[in-house]
């Protein structure tokens, strides 16, 4: 009666689709009903919204089929939300299931009851709860335990004031494993959202328990178990021998999930452990790290993320196992790129030589961006192993006589990087120098340039050449004109007779004709150094100083976020080599409160400029969609926003920009594009100098910090002498840079 | 963890949409179509777009997607996407389009019970079975809370892979070892990479609650008196010399194992026996890992000659290396030709050999080649001229290949034993295979 009234209120359509399954719905036939609850599932799924039929499909809750009743459960999951006034009409069936004599029907009704997120329902799931808590299947306990996380979800309070989280705590002594597991799961969840509850507090008496469900668990639970067990910091030496020796084991594990699980548990704990017992479990680690490869496409491409982060912390561990990281043809290039960077880390005196013919030929292959890999990997294992370097420079040799174009561009590239650290190769010059003409990317053309420059008194036509690279100057991109400058200047510090015009000439495109200022600026450095009068040997000293040698081009990270990323282990955050905080909305920012301040930011919009508000909203709403796409993930107005709000914010996006948290695009790092060429003028600064530095040029730090130190460089000089002076380990640092 | 399930087909249909989370909405699937499927740029697996993280793996012509708003366990998330493949083929046979499209409804009662909240619970696939079917009839089983409540205690008990009331007439298990090895050898015929990947098939059909202790011709275990030790020896360190005389004595090197979960793994641990309650019916007991002294079962000799821009002469050789009392079955060999190819001739001394120009091979299939024997193909591909001469890749050659009663590694299985309390006696059966895994031949 009640229903029909409110069905009323909907003004039934009376022919369709949604008219058609209504129909089904409230037929006489069993079968037929459960027909079209399959159909509206089906259109549920397909996006159409058959929200209208929630009242039909609700009578449909109280039947003794349980592949129905799993249908209108699921029904009423997803659309709960819409009819909230409704929900209360099921909520008898819930309670009545939840202590039906099948446990399987416990189960279903208390783990679809937690998943109906209004809050009528919320008010009668206590006592079901507690009930099925403590109930006697191990089945109903399992799904009772992660009900309690739901619950907390929705509404914490509720959850404290029952002493939910005790019973929780109570349950992780159970005698199932499975529940066990649920319960550690559920507190863990509970514990990372709301640190204050202190959830999960893990004791020997815990630990000693968690251990033992460890073993006898499905494997999703034992990977839970063991993400505790990594968190845990063990109280003596004693206890972090225990868990490794107890947790060692599961590297034997078929799923690539508990064995990364169990690295992780072992490589944290066993920094507690003696230096003997370490190294036998590093070594213990080692194959099954190396099993991992053999996996599917995608695990394996977690899995060699991670080992690229183990070998950061320790080298040593896989050094005997190069072949296993060689690329097969059909690896998925995310695959391959990752294998090329463990190959170079793992490269040692021993194994060049297979290295570098594996590398070769991969440098013949066709796939641009991994040819062009391959032919870095052969400059950082150049620049890694001393007594390979001149391989490496043959090598490449043999690369750039193949004279496909963009090998050639890379490994001149590369070539630099090897004059950085060994400037004893200058008899391959006059070979360069032969591509000059097919080099067209101007990292390639500035990397040849640097060579002249820095050879200049050894090559006898270096006037020449340069001299025709000034000739078009204004043509060249802007990394190319300051490599010209620098080489220019340095001739001419090397051999004033031959360079006169040429640096006149350079020096007057570059601050005349030039528009972009990191030119500009350059030129007039040069100039004023030039024109020093006082002192002749200052531009030299400054100019012609000696370099610090490259010590790695391989790149590392910091060794705090190291620490860091290996406390991640085999989530996300080790994959993508980065902090979470990085892409995951952090609590204030999330979904919900953007959501919250959009709509509240509508309703002010509305009124204040009610007309202006719904030109917004009418207007170019879906073009500005598309580029918000990003920021529209956190924000989405379903069931629970007023109307007024239900379309897409438009005009208003940018100001919500800011408040959307993280809506930065983060990829997967191999997945890039060719990084160098794509970035700003300041590459230059990193591509060629940005390696100057003792360590490792990080690339985005580097990038960053070229104009810092390019104006700390500029001025420190404006200051003339006296600043230099003054801080001469700073500024010559700077200088360094700029040079 | 996990907000939601999502499967698409290759247009970009959503056809699953399974929310764990509040926080998974249905527009999310947009966004994966629009970023990910309409989008060939698109080269990793793993994609964050804001908070929400799309891992998607593609199979047959389905993509099978998880979304997660967290920092969650990766490896975890696409170990459960590939266990929900194993779980659609073992319930439809094949997992595709068509197959999730008519079992729609079963695939969202499967998900709403192997994953609870984005938690992954019990994936055993026979478990599984035993309560969510695809024909009715036996759910009328788990109505009755008799048998529910067995079922329940299976599903999340210690032994949750074993009923308790097996019964068989005949007490009989099969072992099947099936080697896949994997070659990667250079134009100059040195050996790159040889190794071994394995896996122990069981099938098993004994009555109660069966201990079973399985033996293989492991030399870490036949060496467990020696002064190497369970941790020392793994690694190496001993010298090739001696690694050969173990070998001819007929023990082999696991570099490394991996387990069913009913494999008490403490014990593989403590003292290398491998001692488990197995499953009833089939299941993959372990893999391993093998990588030395590697009997690569063919040789090939391939000689390919680029004859100026017009034409490319080919010359393979393939001979078998195993006793010649054995053979192998479906030896194909893949030999790769350039993209512009016109037309080919070929000539064999065995087999057929056969141009497919949609795969750029040329197809040389031999149906049974015994031991020790040499087969040679000639051929010669005509090219036609083109305006833009792109380099030819020169894929490598690749074999495929299946021998029976022959294993690459030397893995021999020296034991099964079988104890349970009644004490029947059981039947065992063994059998080897050898199969190629990836068998590529580099060539000049």
């Amino acid at each position: 009666m009640a229903m029909n009234k409110i069905r009323g209120a909907f003004a039934v359509p009376r022919k369709g689709e949604t008219f058609e399954l209504r129909a089904g719905l409230v037929s006489q036939y069993a079968y037929e009903r459960k027909e079209s609850i399959q159909k509206t599932i089906m259109a549920m799924t397909l996006g159409k919204d058959v929200s209208a039929l929630f009242p039909d499909v609700l009578k449909n809750i109280a039947t003794s089929d349980l592949e129905q009743k799993k249908l209108v459960y699921l029904y009423l999951m997803n659309y709960a939300k819409s009819h909230p006034d409704l929900c209360i009409l099921a909520v008898n069936t819930f309670v009545q299931d939840s202590e039906d004599p099948n446990p399987l029907i416990r189960a279903l009704a208390i783990r679809t009851m937690g998943c109906i997120r209004v809050d009528k329902m919320v008010d009668y799931m206590e006592e079901p709860l507690r009930k099925t808590l403590h109930d006697e299947s191990p089945y109903v306990r399992k799904t009772a335990a992660i009900c309690v996380a739901k619950l907390f979800d929705l509404n914490p309070a509720m959850c404290l004031e029952n002493g939910f989280l005790e019973m929780l705590q109570e349950m992780i002594g159970d005698p199932n494993p499975m529940v066990v597991a649920n319960s550690v799961t559920a507190l863990s969840e509970i514990h990372h959202t709301a640190p204050e509850t202190q959830a999960l507090q893990v004791t020997a008496n815990t630990l000693r328990k968690m251990l033992m469900a460890l073993n006898e668990c499905t494997e999703w639970g034992r990977v839970t178990i063991l993400s505790t067990l990594a968190e845990y910091r063990a109280v003596d030496v004693k206890e972090s021998e225990h868990i490794c020796e107890r947790v060692a084991p599961q590297f034997q594990h078929v799923n690539a999930g508990v064995v990364l699980a169990a690295v992780k548990v072992v490589f944290l704990h066993m920094k507690y452990v003696g230096p003997e017992l370490a190294k036998n479990y590093l070594k213990k680690m080692a194959p099954p790290l190396v099993t991992l490869v053999s996996s599917a496409p995608e695990v394996q491409y977690v899995a060699l993320r991670n080992i690229d982060l183990l070998l950061q912390k320790q080298p040593d561990i896989l050094n005997k196992e190069l072949r296993v990281f060689f690329c097969k043809y059909n690896d998925p290039p995310y695959v391959k790129f990752q294998k090329l960077e463990i190959m170079v880390r793992i490269a040692n005196d021993r194994n060049v030589d297979q290295l570098l013919a594996e590398l070769k030929e991969y440098a013949l292959e066709v796939d641009m961006d991994f040819v062009r890999r391959a032919v870095k990997a052969i400059g950082q294992v150049a620049i890694k192993i001393e007594t390979a370097s001149e391989k490496c420079v043959n090598t490449l040799l043999d690369l750039i006589n193949t004279k496909v174009n963009y090998v050639v561009q890379e490994a001149i590239v590369v070539i630099k990087d090897i004059f950085r650290k060994y400037p004893g190769y200058e008899g391959i010059i006059p070979t360069l120098c032969q591509c000059i003409d097919e080099l067209d990317e101007p990292n390639a053309r500035a990397a040849l340039i640097w060579i002249v420059g820095e050879y200049a008194e050894k090559i006898s036509n270096a006037g020449d050449i340069l001299g025709s690279f000034v000739d078009g100057f204004n043509e060249e991109f802007s990394q190319t004109q300051l490599q010209i400058l620098t080489a220019v200047v340095k001739l001419f510090l090397k051999r004033p007779d031959k360079a006169q015009g040429l640096v006149q000439r350079v020096l007057q495109a570059a601050t005349a004709e030039n528009d972009n200022p990191d030119v500009r600026d350059r030129a007039y450095i040069y100039w004023r150094l030039l024109s020093n009068t006082s002192d002749q040997n200052a531009t030299k000293n400054i100019v012609l100083s000696e370099k610090p040698p490259i010590v790695t081009t391989i790149s590392s990270l910091p060794p705090a976020l190291l620490e860091q990323l290996l406390q991640e282990l085999s989530t996300l955050s080790s994959v993508y080599h980065k902090p979470p905080e990085q892409f995951v909305g952090q609590g204030r920012f999330g979904a919900d409160a953007v959501q919250r301040a959009a709509i509240e930011e509508q309703l002010q919009n509305a009124r204040e400029n009610p007309l202006a508000a719904a030109a917004a909203v009418s207007g170019t709403a879906s073009a500005q969609a598309q580029s918000n796409v990003e920021n529209l993930l956190d924000i989405d107005f379903d069931g629970g926003a007023p109307a007024s709000a239900h379309t897409e914010p438009s005009g208003e996006m940018s100001g919500l920009e800011g408040l959307a948290g993280t809506p930065v695009r983060v990829q997967s790092p191999a997945a890039g594009a060719p990084a160098p060429q794509a970035s700003n003028n300041l590459d230059d600064l990193l591509g060629v100098f940005g390696d100057s530095g003792p360590s490792q040029p990080s690339s985005s730090g580097a990038n960053g910090g070229g104009a810092a130190d390019l104006m700390n460089g500029f001025s420190g000089l404006d200051l003339s002498g006296n600043a230099a002076h003054s801080q001469p380990q700073k500024s010559s640092q700077d200088i360094m840079d700029l040079l | 963890m996990l907000s939601g399930i999502l499967v698409f087909n290759q247009k970009g249909e959503n056809l699953i949409f399974r929310a764990f989370r509040s926080d998974c909405r249905p527009r999310l699937a947009d966004i994966f179509r629009i970023q990910v499927i309409a989008n060939p740029q698109v080269r990793s697996p793993i994609l964050t777009l804001g908070s929400t993280t799309f891992s998607h793996v593609k199979h047959e012509n389905i993509y099978l997607v998880a979304v997660t708003k967290s920092n969650a366990n990766a490896a975890l998330v696409f170990e459960f996407l590939y266990r929900l493949i194993v779980l659609g083929r073992s319930y439809f046979g094949k997992f595709d389009e068509e197959a999730v499209k008519n079992n729609f409804v079963l695939i969202y009662e499967l998900l709403d019970e192997i994953l609870d909240f984005g938690y992954p619970q019990n994936t055993e696939t026979d478990t599984l079975k035993m309560y969510i079917t695809t024909e009715g009839v036996k759910s009328a089983i788990a109505n009755s809370p008799t048998d529910s409540s067995r079922i329940t205690q299976q599903a999340t008990g210690a032994l949750s892979w074993r009923r308790s009331d097996i019964k068989y007439r005949k007490n009989e298990a099969f072992v099947d070892v099936i080697e896949d090895v994997n070659l990667l050898m250079s134009a100059t015929g040195t050996v790159l990479r040889a190794d071994v990947n394995g896996q122990i098939v069981m099938r098993a059909y004994l009555t109660g609650t069966p201990e079973c202790k399985f033996g293989l011709n492991d030399r870490l275990l036949l060496d467990s008196g020696a002064s190497s030790g369970a941790n020392g020896g793994r690694g190496g360190g001993i010298s090739g010399n001696n690694k050969a005389t173990r070998a001819a004595a007929g023990s082999v090197t696991l570099e490394d194992c991996q387990f069913h979960q009913c494999v008490k793994l403490g014990r593989f641990d403590a003292d290398r026996i491998i001692s488990f309650v197995p499953p009833d019916g089939e299941f993959e007991l372990m893999r391993y890992r093998a990588t030395e002294n590697v009997n690569l079962p063919f040789k090939v000799h391939p000689i390919v000659r680029e004859i100026g821009t017009t034409k490319v002469e080919y010359s393979v050789a393939i001979k078998a290396n195993y006793s010649s009392k054995l053979f192998a079955t479906n030896v194909v060999v893949r030999i790769p030709t350039p993209l512009n190819t016109a037309k080919t001739t070929e000539r064999t001394s065995q087999g057929r050999a056969k141009y497919e120009p949609e795969q750029n091979n040329i197809v040389w299939k031999i149906a049974r080649f015994s031991g020790q024997s040499e087969f040679v193909l000639n051929a010669e591909a005509t090219l036609t001229s083109m305006t833009h001469q792109k380099a030819w890749s020169r894929p490598p050659l690749s074999l495929s290949f299946s021998i029976l009663m022959f294993t690459s590694s030397g893995l021999l299985v020296r034991y099964l034993k079988v104890f349970e309390k009644s004490n029947y006696s059981s039947v065992k059966w063994v059998r080897y295979m050898t199969r190629a895994g990836s068998y590529e031949i580099r060539y000049v």
